[in-house]
């Protein structure tokens, strides 16, 4: 059943083949498991940090810490594994808590002080950035046995793609987020947030608990997200994933989520991933095009995005107000 | 509002304090910090370069701030100064003259701005997403323009923009100084800032007042389109080179926050370009205190950090209501002077 | 429901007071078992202010409640639904982008294992609304569903979570014939299942279709109680729009219109207001009557190009003008006051001298600002004109008073030195003196020669200043009074007389 609200997701969908298809057409080459496996692989963290930013999007919010947060994670798992010798399991779960907790920290500042998600966690930006400054400005290499395991599991699928185990990881967070969003209460009231503060109020949702719980989500995704991103480097680097809120942003637009809040799919963002890897390895592929296309296009596609979001919203105002137009015959 | 000079001054005064705070620290890490020498025709000193460093966000945050006094937001500023050294730089590798470069690159930030304005005021699309759309591909399209390198160049007189010096001042410091008067002069001797603000204060009253609110929306992104290609001919200048990747990185954050110390509700309406350079002024000058004080540079943005929650807690409205509540239960316990930043609770008489 | 007993929720003395204003003064209202309520009076006249006592969304400062004889102080909205009693607004307040069952079942999902058990919720949302006469797919997002469907979704969820009294603020506001009718079959079974409802509408076909009684409150005071079947339209309307000051005024007539000014020809917007006609000439008040609802405000909106006419045409002096903004009327010599002065009149933050000057300065541009000796010249002339009470010009205009805001929007235009003023409930919310004196000052503009539109729903003023009135009643322009025909009783009459079915 194809509903309105879905149409954005939609035409993420059919967008996300045709350009598959595209790419396939013109380089055979591409429709490998390879390919496949890379994509999931290389985009693993921006997956898991797009998720979070979903939920923040949905809610009507934005989190321009995340990029931050990430190389903080990094930056702090590879000092703290460099200069003591406690497992990396622990160093996860420390460093999870402390992004969760600084996510939570920006949504209660968002909640009880009423100030706009976009100062709030500009501030938290500069501030992760800062702490990663703090803790080492240059590029510190993780070398601990128990990275090498981690990174070395993965499945081999015919045609030789690695599906490796941070893909995996994102492809769970995605189902996990996906079930949150959709099938628990707290996912209600992030939609009904998103849908409007006041009315959800009035309507029993509990706003605070639920503001400072969706910062807490995006900051423990950022922070799963880096975890992830120290795996795939094998290091910590406090300039490392700058920028990488606007792709997050970019990719949860992309993928069909209102950023006025309310409409989406998490499964849409990960639509909106698979996109934007897809433009990078088509770019790579081809050769002679030059890199900085990748973001042109994406602004473009952003762009084309939200138009067709500015006109799904100014059809359904149009179509009430005909429908209202015909009630004057009473 | 009639910027009579009182008012003007009692509209600063926080700003100017909080700049003479910052500013004494800088003296106290540093003793030397007022010294200022006049060498080969160029006045040297620690004070002096924190005018000049400060350029770049003085010049963005002239058109932020009446971006904002819409009750906008323009986050592409730091790409169109990519763009718009990029322009440059490529149009004097070409071997046009620097002033062909500079107005292409005014002209670029000009179309920029526009694109921006048009889709704000035309498409009434948010202005936080609108302009997202250009910081996104900002960056790519200076890359294309310089083709992925950076683009280095020495024509004498785009680099004396940069670096060179006006009656022996360094000619950054000139040009923000002037643009800042000028603007000045141009929203407050004509009537451009009262229908700025009455737009950003209440749209629809404007409009029924016959205000035409598109245009002047569309002409306040242009305007800011305009600084910030100036801030970005500025920085490509100064290091003889279009960097694509990193010129005015993260520099519409530190045009917002300049705007917000200075004072300027990001809900739109009353404006003070006037406050908004002391806050980048104010910017710089802790970024030098860090720096003279010997503090690891790494430290910068943690402050800033700190700085702008402090500052936003205090222009929070729920603070602010609070501090109104605390006032009205027991006016002696509490100081006489209030923040002026801090807004009076909308509490309409009915 | 002739019988009775003891009232389920019996509201008697209460009184709410805003900083200047007494918005209710010991309203009593009786609600019995099984009725339905209706709460009528004009825009101001207190009845969402004791909707929102009843609701706890207001503390009152007087008064006392008792729901099924139990005192009762509900301090939030909440707190009411616990007690057993739900509120439908008008803009309905469900959230648009969440699914029907959703919205039915928010804060109270079924759940399995932790999850939200979607499919059970679908069925029992399903169920709960055919219960309705609703046979529709509960997983669709709401606001794909008519504003009568989303009503019905909405009086469900008030039903389920409270359950003895139904509070209906304007429900049927923007449904045309069919939804209401699906509506009023509604509350036409819940009434049967012993519910109690208020309802509050502007539509008195509907209040005689579907209420038992009525109280009517007028500025802040209940006027009477009736029990609808012993009573006409025409008392009702009587009762909600007094008539106390009828013999006041009778020869300020005497002044002649001057030239025609404004031609109106058949002025149309789909949706807003039927083809409208009218002309106006230079000394006269033409007063626009008709109750909320009926297309007073539209009109005034459609002229000064606020809203843009898609059908008919407008001459001024004989020539075609072309009004597609606001910018347009402007420069045509129009002015207007709008009705919601605070979000489309006042600019809020900016000092009282710049909201003076505000037209004057957008009419002549940018580029040519007024001198500030000329400003303040302006400004202060219209101060002293216009008694306009303030502490000193550059206070912000949101701190003046409601009456002081009128006079200084009314100085903005003046300021302008239009040829046509159109005023829209000039007087709402305004205390007596400044009330007295803008009525003056409307007087001493037509006598200038000036041209007035003046829409308001206080009978008494529009008789007094008037010399023609339009009455339009349904979005249709019904009646034009002149001369000695202006009365209220006329307007009265205007207003409350069964439209011809075929005319319509």
């Amino acid at each position: 059943m194809i509903r309105s609200t879905h149409l954005p997701l939609m035409v993420t969908l059919a967008t996300f083949v045709l350009a598959f298809a595209l790419c396939g057409w013109q380089y055979p080459s591409m429709l490998s498991t390879r390919v496949v496996a890379n994509l999931l692989t290389d985009n693993a963290f921006l997956g898991i940090v797009a998720v979070g930013m979903t939920f923040v999007i949905l809610s009507g919010g934005i989190d321009l810490s995340v990029g931050s947060v990430i190389a903080f994670t990094g930056v702090f798992l590879a000092v703290i594994l460099r200069d003591t010798s406690i497992h990396p399991l622990a160093a996860f779960v420390l460093v999870l808590l402390i992004t969760t907790m600084f996510g939570a920290a920006m949504g209660a500042v968002i909640h009880f002080l009423e100030m706009p998600p976009f100062i709030v966690t500009l501030a938290g930006m500069f501030l992760a950035r800062g702490a990663a400054y703090v803790l080492s400005t240059d590029s510190v290499p993780i070398t601990h046995e128990f990275y090498d395991t981690l990174q070395d599991i993965y499945w081999k699928a015919p045609g030789g793609g690695r599906f490796r185990l941070i893909g995996g990881i994102m492809l769970l967070v995605f189902i996990c987020g996906a079930l949150v969003a959709h099938r628990t209460r707290f996912g209600q009231n992030v939609y009904a947030v998103g849908g409007g503060g006041p009315t959800a109020r009035l309507m029993g949702v509990p706003l605070a608990r639920t503001t400072v719980g969706i910062y807490a989500i995006s900051g423990g995704l950022a922070g799963l997200a880096g975890i992830i991103f120290s795996l795939y480097t094998s290091a910590g680097y406090s300039l490392a994933t700058v920028g990488v809120e606007l792709d997050a942003i970019a990719a949860v637009v992309i993928g069909g989520t209102l950023l006025s809040g309310g409409y989406g799919f998490v499964a849409g963002t990960f639509f909106g991933i698979l996109i934007m890897g897809l433009i990078q390895t088509y770019i790579v592929f081809d050769g002679t095009l030059s890199s900085w296309w990748t973001k042109i296009v994406i602004g473009a596609l952003l762009f084309s995005f939200i138009l067709l979001q500015k006109g799904l919203t100014w059809a359904t105002i149009t179509r009430k107000r005909t429908a209202t137009g015909s009630a004057q015959q009473s | 509002m009639p910027a009579t000079t009182p008012s003007l001054f009692k509209r600063i005064t926080p700003q100017l304090l909080i700049l003479a705070v910052v500013i004494g620290l800088n003296f106290l890490v540093f003793p030397d910090f007022f010294d200022v020498s006049f060498r080969n025709g160029r006045l040297f000193g620690n004070l002096v370069d924190v005018f000049n460093r400060g350029a770049p966000v003085a010049l963005l945050c002239i058109g932020m701030t009446l971006v904002i006094a819409t009750k906008g937001i323009d986050l592409s500023v730091g790409a169109v100064m990519a763009i718009a050294g990029a322009t440059a730089a490529s149009l004097v590798t070409d071997g046009y003259g620097w002033g062909t470069a500079l107005l292409g690159a005014l002209a670029t930030g000009a179309l920029c701005g526009f694109w921006n304005g048009f889709l704000v005021a035309v498409l009434r699309i948010q202005p936080i997403v609108a302009t997202l759309v250009l910081m996104v591909a900002g960056r790519g399209i200076a890359q294309l323009i310089t083709e992925g390198t950076i683009l280095t160049f020495n024509n004498e007189g785009l680099i004396r923009l940069g670096a060179g010096t006006f009656m022996g001042i360094p000619t950054p410091i000139v040009i923000w100084l002037a643009l800042g008067t000028l603007a000045t002069i141009g929203v407050r001797r004509t009537a451009l800032g009262m229908l700025i603000e009455s737009i950003g204060v209440n749209e629809a009253s404007s409009r029924l007042a016959g205000i035409n609110s598109r245009v002047l929306l569309i002409c306040v992104y242009l305007a800011s389109g305009l600084c910030a290609a100036l801030a970005g001919v500025i920085v490509a200048a100064d290091i003889k080179g279009a960097d694509a990747n990193n010129a005015g990185l993260w520099l519409e954050l530190d045009a917002i926050l300049a705007v917000v110390i200075g004072g300027n509700s990001l809900l739109g309406g009353r404006f003070s370009i006037v406050a908004s350079l002391i806050g980048a002024l104010i910017i710089q000058s802790v970024n030098s205190v860090i720096l003279l004080s010997g503090m690891p540079p790494e430290f910068n943005l943690v402050i800033k950090a700190l700085l702008i929650l402090a500052i936003l807690v205090i222009q929070s409205p729920r603070v602010a209501h609070l501090i109104y509540m605390l006032r009205a239960s027991g006016p002696e316990r509490l100081p006489e002077r209030q923040r002026p930043s801090v807004q009076e609770p909308k509490e309409d008489a009915l | 429901m002739t019988t009775p007993q003891a009232p389920l929720l019996h509201a008697s003395g209460i009184s709410k007071f805003f900083p200047g204003a007494v918005a209710l003064d010991e309203v009593e209202l009786k609600l019995y078992p099984g009725e339905v309520h209706a709460l009528l009076g004009e825009n101001g006249a207190g009845k969402s202010t004791l909707i929102k006592c009843l609701t706890g969304a207001y503390r009152r400062d007087g008064g006392t409640i008792t729901l099924d004889g139990e005192d009762i102080d509900a301090k939030s909205t909440a707190e009411s639904q616990e007690l057993g009693i739900g509120t439908v607004y008008q803009e309905v307040n469900l959230l648009p982008n969440l699914t029907v069952a959703e919205n039915l079942f928010m804060g109270r999902q079924p759940t399995r294992l932790g999850l939200v058990n979607r499919r059970q919720m679908n069925t029992q949302a399903r169920e709960a609304l055919l219960g309705y006469g609703l046979d529709l797919d509960p997983g669709e997002p709401l606001n794909s569903f008519s504003v009568a469907v989303q009503q019905v979704v909405a009086i469900a969820r008030a039903v389920a979570l409270s359950g003895k009294v139904l509070i209906l603020d304007e429900p049927t506001a923007s449904l045309d014939r069919d939804e209401v009718d699906l509506l009023f079959g509604v509350i036409r079974q819940l009434k049967d299942s012993g519910l109690s409802i208020v309802f509050i509408t502007h539509f008195l076909d509907q209040v005689f279709e579907i209420s038992d009684r009525a109280t009517v409150l007028r500025n802040g005071r209940v006027v009477g109680e009736r029990l609808l079947a012993d009573v006409t339209q025409h008392d009702v309307v009587t009762l909600m729009l007094g008539r106390q000051l009828e013999a006041t005024v009778q020869d300020r007539k005497a002044g002649k219109p001057g030239a025609l000014l404004l031609e109106i020809n058949d002025l149309a917007k789909r949706g807003m207001i039927e083809p409208f006609s009218m002309n106006l000439h230079r000394g006269e008040v033409v007063g626009l009557a008709g109750l909320l609802g009926s297309g007073r405000t539209e009109t005034a909106n459609l002229l000064f190009g606020a809203v843009q006419a898609d059908h008919g045409k407008m001459l001024i002096d004989g020539r075609e003008a072309r009004i597609a903004n606001p910018r347009d009327a402007v420069a045509q010599g129009f002015a207007m006051c709008p009705e919601d002065r605070k979000t489309h009149g006042i600019v809020g933050d900016l000092s009282v001298r710049d909201n003076i000057i505000l037209a004057l300065q957008a009419r002549q541009g940018w580029m040519r600002p007024i001198p500030r000796a000329k400003v303040h010249e302006i400004a202060e002339h219209y101060v002293k004109a216009l008694d306009i009470r303030l502490a000193s010009l550059d206070m912000p205009i949101r701190l003046l008073s409601g009456g002081n805001q009128q006079k200084a929007l009314l100085a903005r235009w003046l300021a302008t030195e239009p040829d046509v003023l159109i005023l829209d409930e000039p007087t709402r919310g305004i205390d007596v003196g400044a009330h007295a004196e803008i009525i003056a000052l409307i007087e001493r503009l037509r006598e200038n020669g000036m041209a007035l539109l003046v829409a308001s729903s206080e009978l008494e003023e529009l008789v007094a200043y008037s010399t023609r009135v339009v009455v339009l009643r349904d979005r249709h322009q019904v009646r034009e009074l002149t001369g000695d025909e202006i009365t209220a009783d006329n307007i009265v009459h205007a207003i409350a007389a069964e439209p011809e079915k075929g005319a319509a």
